[in-house]
């Protein structure tokens, strides 16, 4: 599902020049729910912004899906990301004067599908996370780890290939956190790729492959027993 | 622009965000109201000089005498100047070139005028024929004064509209009615209209008659002229200044009258007037503009300084909308649609607000020198379209820049 090959990046600082990736060779196959490990400064966010078309390699391969990605402009970037890619942030992004049902429907908003159409769906992948009666509420109505569950679901709602989620439970208390956790896993059951950049060991072993990041490169590859978060909950 | 999805996401934008798109099409709206308001008044303003200035024959010149003020030739100040036939004849073949229409006129006093019973407590003036197109005065039944009523000293009367409402009421025809002036009947030959009521309160009778039954001998109490009319405003009213001195020199020297005195012959122009009150209209109007143009420019600084707030604080909306897949261009599309739309709605508002109270008000506006303030649509029109044109312009480059941000920043902001 993903393929990199050699990936470089550099930050020009003023005149210093900061190596942040130094050539990772990576790959994903589909059903996978991979974490991504590391200190900060280890280039995790880097990659996932990379792996997520938020940001450009200098130089080296990347393949998503059989498409190479390479020469993007915005517009390019925007069609990819929207057909591709689901998103998950540590501060949730929501939309604050739009309503959970809304805020899940958006990305299907720029898939030119109907206002109909993209209500049901939207209340079906809410439904998925255990929302459907939150549906009307705004985010500032809601708890942290709903919010997450909405951001869930919207990330779900595209139905994207691969789901990239930077520190999902990062803001989190740890019950909270399991429950998310179990989200993740049981999403991943049903065959989706996903990617989880944390810092937390124990989130990092409810998945089922760890990639160990260090000054930009990979130090250690594993595939790990994956604990099941409902163990917790 | 007709897409529907497009259009329903803004009105949830506007929907949610009632008070910044409040004040937005606030500021919007006062201009444009501002604007039209000014420009009503400044209109009004013309139209009221203008309709003041319509009262008489536009290009009538009037002379009348005073007292002296000035010691001349030995000739003590004090001295109380009479005009003569003789001196309107002399200036009737003195500037024939510059005149068009001319009159003497005699006021004629201490006469009591009768209808049967009734007393009518009117001015009465001896006219010569030509005095109708002078006062500009309009025939409503009969006729006015004419040459033949002058050679023969006919004793007739020309009467206001306002006598005839007042007097003549119960009257079914009154025109060949006698009435008495002074003891001597009077037949009533026409009824005539002024735009304003007191100048209809005059029973004008040939001047011939005036000066012969009433006493009068030669003598005349002021003279009226009317220059020719011509193409150009400036060189008439130049043309009817110049006539205006050259009879006051005349009548000046006719009657020993120091130059410089005054008092002793005045006169009057309409164009001259008229001009000087086009050019301060006219300046009131360039004000008018001035301030409206400035009301504009503020209104367009209000949009786009609102338009930065806005995409100021929509930054980290904006890149959760790419980070979902939104195009840059469909970033700047929503964000100068709402625009647009709220400046277009809110420019309109204020058009059809300001320019229903113009026309709700603005004819039931009495003051002198203010009539009927109106604007004219297309130019109000106008201005609401440069108004959506310079806030669009304003918005786009916020907008574009918000459109080009990285995600990863815009996220970053709070």
């Amino acid at each position: 599902m993903i393929e990199i090959k050699d990936l470089h990046k550099s930050y020009k600082m003023g005149s210093n020049s900061l190596h942040v990736l130094k050539g990772i060779n990576f790959s994903v196959k589909e059903g996978e729910l991979v974490a991504i490990m590391g200190s900060s400064g280890s280039g995790k966010s880097t990659l996932l912004n990379i792996l997520g078309m938020l940001d450009e390699a200098n130089s080296g391969e990347y393949t998503l899906d059989g498409v190479p990605i390479k020469d993007l402009n915005e517009t390019k970037a925007a069609k990819y990301r929207n057909k591709f890619l689901g998103f998950v942030f540590q501060s949730f992004n929501l939309i604050n004067y739009k309503n959970a049902m809304e805020n899940v429907a958006l990305p299907l908003y720029y898939q030119k599908m109907g206002r109909k159409e993209r209500q049901e769906k939207a209340l079906k992948y809410l439904g998925q996370v255990g929302l459907t009666e939150w549906a009307t509420h705004l985010p500032n109505e809601l708890s942290g780890g709903q919010k997450q569950r909405v951001a869930i679901a919207r990330a779900m709602a595209a139905e994207p290939k691969v789901l990239l989620a930077d520190e999902p439970t990062g803001a989190l208390d740890s019950t909270t956190s399991f429950e998310v956790m179990d989200l993740i896993q049981k999403i991943n059951d049903q065959g989706n790729t996903i990617l989880v950049v944390t810092h937390e060991d124990d989130i990092a072993h409810m998945c089922k492959r760890i990639v160990h990041l260090k000054d930009g490169v990979i130090v250690k590859d594993e595939k790990v027993k994956q604990v099941r978060a409902s163990e917790y909950v | 622009m007709f897409d529907i999805e497009r259009w329903q996401e803004i009105f949830d934008t506007i929907r949610k965000n009632k008070l910044r798109t409040f004040l937005t099409g606030l500021s919007v709206a006062s201009g444009i109201f501002i604007l039209v308001i000014l420009l009503g008044f400044g209109q009004g303003m013309q139209n009221g000089v203008a309709h003041e200035f319509e009262q008489d024959a536009s290009t009538s010149v009037w002379v009348w005498p005073g007292v002296t003020a000035k010691e001349y030739k030995g000739l003590n100040p004090g001295r109380r100047i009479q005009f003569r036939n003789e001196n309107y004849e002399n200036t009737v073949s003195l500037f024939s070139d510059d005149i068009e229409y001319k009159s003497p006129r005699i006021f004629v006093r201490d006469v009591s005028v009768n209808y049967g019973n009734e007393v009518l407590v009117y001015s009465v003036q001896g006219v010569s024929y030509q005095f109708q197109q002078i006062d500009n005065a309009k025939m409503s039944e009969g006729r006015f004064v004419n040459y033949s009523d002058e050679i023969g000293t006919a004793k007739v009367a020309v009467l206001g509209n306002k006598i005839k409402r007042d007097v003549f009421k119960n009257v079914d025809d009154p025109l060949g009615e006698y009435i008495d002036i002074s003891g001597i009947p009077f037949k009533i030959i026409g009824f005539f209209g002024e735009q304003e009521e007191r100048e209809e309160e005059v029973i004008y009778i040939p001047i011939t008659t005036a000066q012969k039954v009433f006493n009068g001998s030669d003598r005349v109490s002021n003279l009226a002229y009317t220059v020719p009319p011509m193409e150009n405003f400036d060189e008439a009213a130049a043309r009817a200044v110049k006539f205006k001195n050259d009879l006051k020199a005349y009548l000046q020297q006719a009657h020993t009258v120091a130059p410089d005195d005054t008092s002793a012959i005045q006169a009057w122009s309409a164009l001259e007037e008229a001009k000087r009150y086009y050019g301060l209209t006219g300046n009131i109007k360039f004000f008018f503009w001035f301030v409206g143009v400035c009301t504009i420019i503020a209104g367009v600084v209000g949009v786009s300084n609102i338009m930065l707030i806005v995409v100021k604080e929509r930054t980290r909306e904006i890149g959760i909308r790419k980070a979902l897949g939104a195009k840059p261009w469909s970033i700047v599309g929503m964000i100068l649609h709402e625009s647009i739309f709220v400046t277009a709605i809110s420019g309109f508002a204020g058009l059809i607000f300001s320019m229903g109270l113009l026309e709700l008000v603005g004819p039931h506006i009495e003051v002198d020198y203010i009539m009927n303030p109106s604007v004219n649509f297309n130019v109000a029109l106008a201005t609401v379209f440069v108004l959506i044109f310079a806030g669009t312009f304003a918005g786009f480059f916020p907008a574009w820049r918000a459109a080009k941000v990285q995600v990863v920043e815009a996220l970053k902001d709070e």
